[in-house]
């Protein structure tokens, strides 16, 4: 795209990436902005079919409207910040939920060359910034001066930091495999990966338990039910989100949602092809590369809606237990497993 | 011009935010200020080429690290008018360390401007590979050059992790600990019983 803008436009290298890159961001934030807007009628009216409901059916046809119905109804709110609340961090809290959610995007690849930092650390950022995503929680919790919140805040980032030493070494057989930490790179290794049909290190037998894990461990990760613990409103009404109203915390539920989607994009990028078609068959390319991704995102968001609607919530010492004495254990295992059969079928020589 | 631009932004913020950092009146704030320094050293270490040390500043530090702080700051209860108080008393001590400091940096880059000092045997296995991205050369040297090193490295660490759960883990006799496949294997024939007790007679358990 810098070389179109250099050419078309007249301007120099240096104007013409930033002009590029300012765009490339808008093409990937606008449309996820919509994407998570829709996806949140999405999960309420599978929700509401698991449950035997109708769900939102009255703004719009199909009641499609209704996401944008709530969020106008959230903009005309009174922004209220508790007297006791710390001013500054109160307010930050939700922009850094939010602003995380969308910058880990960056690293996502749509297509094959379609990516807007094709950076060759491209799972560590994702890594790095998705540690970042509790710091929202935290400050929220803490500067809402309330007990309820800060609660769901400790809960919520001992949640994620352990979940997180899962994910890093499920990640690491992932990387052992494709030979690089670039998510473009790891997408091109998964072509014809089982038999030279399938695409997707899922398929393979020795990767596929990891994918699941992941799966499970990016529920956990992104605070879904059954481990929406920092939000359970049995017990702490509703988390680190209790003072929040208006904008505020419309954010949080933005950013909540743009979290779930991109652990689906990951979910299909490291373990099922990304934007590869999931047969490694001519005709299946003349589908665009960005197709395959939105179809398997979808899919996995199904997963997850399906999880919320049918699984109860876990008790916290489960989710520990889980997250470190099932999850950890395991995935160690595993990067033994990887490594130690790429050795010896000699991959790395 | 831009690399300029992000040079002098993130250097501004991170002495900025460092400063910050010393001057937050609330500690909460402090670590929320040391964060941004770090996030902002990273952006530093982007710019010279080094990402690999820079999403690791950032996954280990601003990740971990620094949510502990969080943690600890947020749950101590500390009085700043007793912390204040003894400023006076740690001034010298402060500025001694703070000139210690300074004379090293000193001392550092002045040799650094004479020319780099010849540590190791120059057979060029510890060279940066030719062409290789950062995470390439790293892992090239660090398991083949200073694998004992850094092996030694990972056994120093095992043995503090150790020496910390021992010094803290106290037996106790009265703890009921949960048998989780013994639950799990638990069917309800085997907590329930289903009986047809004669009128007035009782359920003998």
């Amino acid at each position: 795209m810098t070389a179109f803008f250099q050419a078309h436009l007249g301007l120099s290298y240096e104007w013409a990436w930033l002009l590029s890159t300012i765009a490339g961001i808008l093409l990937i934030a606008l449309p996820l902005m919509l994407g998570v807007a829709m996806i949140i009628y999405a999960d309420r009216k599978i929700w509401a079919a698991m449950a035997l409901r109708r769900g939102p059916n009255v703004v719009g046809p199909l009641g499609l409207l209704q996401s944008f119905a709530d969020g106008l109804k959230v903009f005309l709110q009174e922004t209220i910040v508790p007297t006791a609340a710390n001013k500054g961090i109160f307010l930050i809290g939700p922009i850094v939920t939010f602003t995380v959610a969308l910058l880990a995007w960056a690293v996502v690849p749509f297509n094959s060359g379609a990516i807007l930092a094709d950076i060759n650390v491209g799972l560590l950022y994702v890594l790095a910034i998705s540690s970042l995503g509790v710091y929202g929680m935290i400050m929220a919790g803490w500067a809402s001066n309330s007990k309820y919140p800060f609660f769901s805040a400790m809960r919520a980032s001992a949640q994620m930091i352990s979940y997180e030493v899962s994910i890093g070494f499920i990640l690491i057989c992932v990387v052992l495999w494709a030979g690089s930490f670039n998510l473009g790179t790891i997408v091109a290794q998964q072509k014809g990966h089982v038999f030279g049909l399938l695409n997707g290190f899922g398929f393979n037998p020795l990767l596929f338990p990891m994918a699941v894990m992941f799966l499970i461990s990016s529920m956990a990760e992104t605070q879904r039910a059954p481990f929406d613990l920092a939000e359970a409103e049995s017990e702490l009404v509703a988390g680190y989100q209790t003072e929040y109203s208006s904008m505020a915390f419309a954010l949080f539920w933005l950013g909540e949602y743009g979290n779930v989607l991109l652990m689906c994009a990951l979910n299909a990028t490291l373990f099922w092809g990304g934007y590869l078609p999931p047969l490694d068959l001519p005709f299946l390319y003349m589908v665009p590369g960005v197709v395959w991704l939105l179809i398997k995102i979808f899919v996995f968001f199904f997963i997850f809606s399906w999880v919320k609607a049918t699984v109860p919530r876990y008790r916290y010492d489960q989710l520990m237990r889980l997250g470190w004495k099932v999850f950890l254990p395991v995935s160690l295992l595993f990067v033994v497993l990887v490594s130690g059969y790429l050795m010896a079928t000699g991959h790395f020589a | 011009m831009i690399q300029l631009f992000a040079f002098y932004l993130f250097a501004a913020l991170v002495v900025a935010s460092g400063a910050m950092v010393i001057t937050a009146r609330n500690p909460v704030h402090s670590v929320l200020w040391l964060i941004l320094a770090f996030f902002n050293a990273a952006g530093l270490m982007i710019l010279i080429g080094a990402e690999f040390i820079a999403m690791l500043l950032v996954i280990v530090y601003v990740g971990a690290v620094a949510v502990l702080f969080l943690f600890v700051v947020m749950m101590l209860d500390i009085d700043f008018a007793t912390l204040r108080a003894g400023f006076v008393k740690n001034f010298p001590l402060g500025l001694s360390i703070a000139a210690v400091l300074l004379a090293e940096m000193v001392f550092g880059f002045g040799a650094w401007s004479k020319g780099g000092i010849k540590l190791g045997v120059a057979d060029g296995t510890a060279a940066p590979l030719a062409g290789a991205s950062n995470i390439e050369a790293i892992g090239a040297v660090l398991y083949g050059r200073y694998l004992f090193l850094f092996e030694s490295a990972g056994v120093v660490l095992l043995v503090a992790m150790i020496g910390a759960i021992v010094l803290t883990h106290r037996q106790r006799g009265d703890v009921k600990s949960q048998n989780i496949s013994a639950q799990n294997a638990r069917r309800p024939q085997d907590a329930t019983i289903n009986t047809q007790p004669e009128v007035g007679g009782g359920v003998k358990l």
